[in-house]
């Protein structure tokens, strides 16, 4: 699979660290309906946002029953969910559009 | 189209559960099928419209545009049950008078229908906004339009099926006692709309969460399972609730039972 350089740069942001508002920020691209990573490791205990950016044609909708968030993610653009501060554990997440291959987890550690 | 007909059907039977409750709880006002169907004919105008305009939602305040939406719907729709069920705190009786009088047909509630017409809206456009975009998305990916009519029509017709066996269910309620389960059944749903409002201003960092999962109940009833999402409309369920959540449901209830109070206090019915 090729990346081009903005997705190698969020796969590389995706590894955290304190954003400019001292909330820690993870991202998630969603590129052929699928997340990229599919397992996000995450700061437990503390409250954080994930940027979620879209690069398919189509809407998606990001959606955690296990954290409850749901927001739509328009095709070639990005949005910004806060969550937690979480207990420890794993937590799924999917697309709300695309379910069957559209899924990951957060692990909170 | 098992994937078309399962989101389709979760999104309709949302709004055909709230439908159908605020349908419930107008019984023998007359015109009220009108108004329904004047309200889902709204509503999904609405939701084309919520759709087409998504970007635009999506950009206003910095990103939070959707949450803060979002939240405006449902609490208008709180508002507007908050009313209908003051308003029912003291006219029910009547109603339940007439209704045993007259057989049904009441001249009464006008007010009522206008509750019922923007409920409905409001509810239809909410969830009918997301199946807009999906099937938007599913026909840009080349499903063909046998599969996506076939996947409508599966999912419709089975959210459309829960609300009306709901709906047979809340009828066999004696009338004596029909306005007061409808209305507590009123309050509980506007309590969940206003914990799910809170909900996505949180997801925008617009409030604080007063604490984060405050408990798991997930265990025994998840969010995602058809249980956990139909309990989730009608009484507000979260398995694992933020504490700003509990503020807003609690909130809603201690509102409605004081404004019900004052009702039945400053405005007998005649």
């Amino acid at each position: 699979m090729k990346f081009s350089a903005p997705i190698v740069a969020m796969l590389v942001l995706a590894g955290g660290g304190p954003a400019a508002a001292g909330i820690p920020e993870y991202a998630l691209v969603i590129k052929n309906h699928v997340y990229q990573p599919n397992e996000l490791k995450v700061a437990a205990g503390t409250k954080f946002k994930i940027r979620i950016t879209n690069l398919d044609a189509t809407p998606e909708e990001f959606e955690s029953t296990d954290f409850n968030r749901e927001m739509v993610v328009l095709p070639n653009s990005s949005i910004v969910v806060y969550v937690g501060p979480l207990h420890a554990g794993s937590y799924g997440f999917f697309g709300d559009f695309h379910r069957q291959t559209a899924e990951g987890r957060l692990i909170a550690q | 189209m098992l994937g078309v007909a399962l989101l389709v059907f979760r999104e309709v039977l949302e709004a055909a559960l709230i439908v159908t409750v605020v349908f419930a709880a107008t019984r023998g006002v007359p015109r009220r099928g009108m108004f329904v169907s004047a309200g889902i004919v709204l509503g999904v105008g609405g939701a084309v419209l919520v759709a087409l305009g998504a970007g635009f939602i999506a950009a206003m305040a910095s990103g939070a545009g959707q949450d803060i939406f979002n939240a405006g719907v449902l609490l208008s729709a709180v508002a507007m049950i908050g009313w209908h069920v003051v308003w029912m705190s003291v006219h029910g009786r009547e109603l339940t008078q007439k209704m045993r009088a007259l057989g049904g047909a009441v001249r009464i509630g006008s007010s009522s229908l206008a509750v019922l017409l923007a409920v409905v809206a409001l509810a239809v456009l909410r969830e009918g906004s997301e199946i807009v975009l999906f099937l938007y998305g599913m026909a840009a990916g080349g499903i063909g339009a046998a599969g996506l009519a076939a996947g409508i029509a599966l999912g419709l017709g089975g959210g459309v099926l829960v609300g009306i066996a709901l709906y047979f269910g809340l009828l066999r309620i004696p009338l004596a006692h029909f306005f007061g389960v409808t209305n507590g059944l009123l309050m509980l749903l506007a309590a969940g709309l206003a914990s799910s409002a809170a909900g996505f201003l949180v997801q925008s960092n617009l409030l604080p969460t007063w604490g984060n999962q405050l408990w798991d109940t997930s265990w025994l009833l998840s969010n995602g399972s058809l249980a956990g999402r139909t309990l989730g409309v009608l009484i507000g369920y979260q398995a694992s609730p933020e504490g700003i959540q509990i503020a807003f449901y609690v909130a809603t209830l201690l509102l409605l039972l004081a404004g019900v109070r004052w009702q039945r206090r400053h405005l007998p019915a005649q």
